[in-house]
């Protein structure tokens, strides 16, 4: 494995695949568990640690199991680390556990998983499958946070349970509720993809039409 | 009862709408509901796919899973993958039309959050048989609904004249912040 190929593994999915901003995958608990940073960061976490473990037993066995059940293969394997991290998490930390509730067990239905499984550690050797995991772990745990501050700070003032602004804040109470999370994320990829037009030469492009108004259709 | 079940069935599809205020199977949400048509197919074969669900997750816990509780996750994964996959055999038998217009979006219920979390969901509130199906039923209803929603206001969507950053996944997740914030309305349907 040269060490430039490994760098790429690992960086790859971090950034210019990011499985939240660029796959769009695991939308589900990127939704469901944002409303605080450290519940979203914790969410990252506990999902890189399915991610690694699987990737590596999937990647291990890729040349013993049938090209038919290997779908199957890999949920199970993803399931029975996925009762791993269910039980470590309500031993280890329990408020953490109640507050992500059922999302910690649906982490067996994350597309991210078997997306990774599927397209990468299937086909290749332990090592980069691994290294490609942990990347992806880490870019969704990226996604997960900036998701969780925007809603955090916004709608409660606090950024991981510190507050950030006086007393007299007036929190936006929409950014805990449910719309919040689509809302969140909805302008992540709004000011993402607006960054990108702009990289591309798009001089013209502005952010306010989309505030304000919108331009007449062209006849 | 009746009261009872009626309201397991509304507040599953309306007040606790799975997608939209619980945010499960956002996957499908986003990803097949570019035409009005696959979504309200999608949502139907969902709703078939959460009753037989709920029906298999009311036996593995009354039956099995009381002697190994630490097997609840593997054990409805892998009745929800077994069941997709019965299903598909089943309508490629019946309507050899239907299963071609579905295609990949059939196998792909299996990795759904909106079928095991209602199976999970069920089992921490205990529900007994009946109220499961109704569960089950007001869920699919809601997913379909949802699902026809965003399919129909995206054909409008396609056709409008967005600024050259918002015709990406963006636009449609505003989209979807509106009819969650739209949903959460029924939210004072059961006050008392």
């Amino acid at each position: 494995m040269t060490a430039t190929r490994a760098i790429e593994d690992f960086v790859d999915p971090i950034w210019r695949n990011n499985p939240t901003f660029v796959q769009m995958l695991g939308m589900c608990p990127t939704m469901a568990v944002t409303n605080t940073v450290i519940n979203g960061f914790s969410m990252g976490v506990t999902t890189t640690f399915v991610l690694v473990g699987s990737a590596f037993f999937v990647s291990l066995f890729r040349k013993s199991v049938p090209n038919e059940v290997r779908i199957t293969t890999s949920i199970l394997v993803i399931a029975a680390f996925t009762s791993l991290a269910d039980m470590f998490v309500a031993a280890l930390a329990p408020t953490i556990y109640k507050a992500l509730g059922a999302f910690i067990a649906l982490i067996v239905a994350n597309c991210v998983l078997l997306g990774r499984m599927e397209a990468f550690a299937q086909k290749r050797p332990v090592g980069r499958s691994v290294l490609d995991s942990l990347g992806t772990g880490i870019g969704f745990t990226l996604g997960l946070s900036c998701v969780s501050a925007v809603r955090e700070i916004l709608g409660n003032g606090t950024f991981a349970g510190i507050h950030l602004f006086g007393p007299h804040f007036q929190p936006m109470l929409i950014f805990m509720l449910p719309p919040g999370g689509f809302l969140a994320l909805g302008f992540w990829l709004l000011f993402l993809s607006y960054l990108k037009a702009r990289k591309k030469g798009h001089r013209r492009v502005r952010l306010w039409p989309v505030v304000v108004t919108r331009r007449k259709v062209a006849a | 009862m009746l009261k009872d079940l009626s309201w397991i069935l509304v507040s599953a599809a309306l007040v606790n709408n799975f997608t939209l205020t619980l945010f499960l199977g956002l996957c499908s949400f986003l990803g097949v509901t570019g035409k009005v048509s696959t979504a309200l197919r999608m949502g139907a074969a969902d709703t078939f796919v959460l009753v037989l669900t709920s029906v298999a997750a009311w036996f593995l816990n009354r039956f099995v899973l009381g002697y190994a509780p630490y097997l609840r996750i593997i054990a409805f994964i892998v009745v929800i993958a077994a069941l997709v996959q019965i299903v598909e055999m089943f309508v490629k038998k019946v309507s050899p039309t239907l299963f071609r217009e579905l295609g990949i979006y059939l196998p792909l219920i299996t990795t759904n959050c909106a079928i095991l979390g209602l199976a999970l969901f069920q089992t921490n509130r205990g529900y007994n048989f009946i109220q499961g199906v109704a569960f089950a039923l007001g869920a699919g209803l809601g997913l379909t609904l949802a699902l026809t929603l965003m399919g129909s206001i995206r054909e409008r969507v396609e056709l409008s004249d967005s600024p050259i950053f918002a015709r990406s996944m963006g636009i449609v997740l505003i989209i979807a912040g509106c009819i969650s914030l739209a949903f959460m309305g029924f939210g004072g349907l059961f006050s008392s």
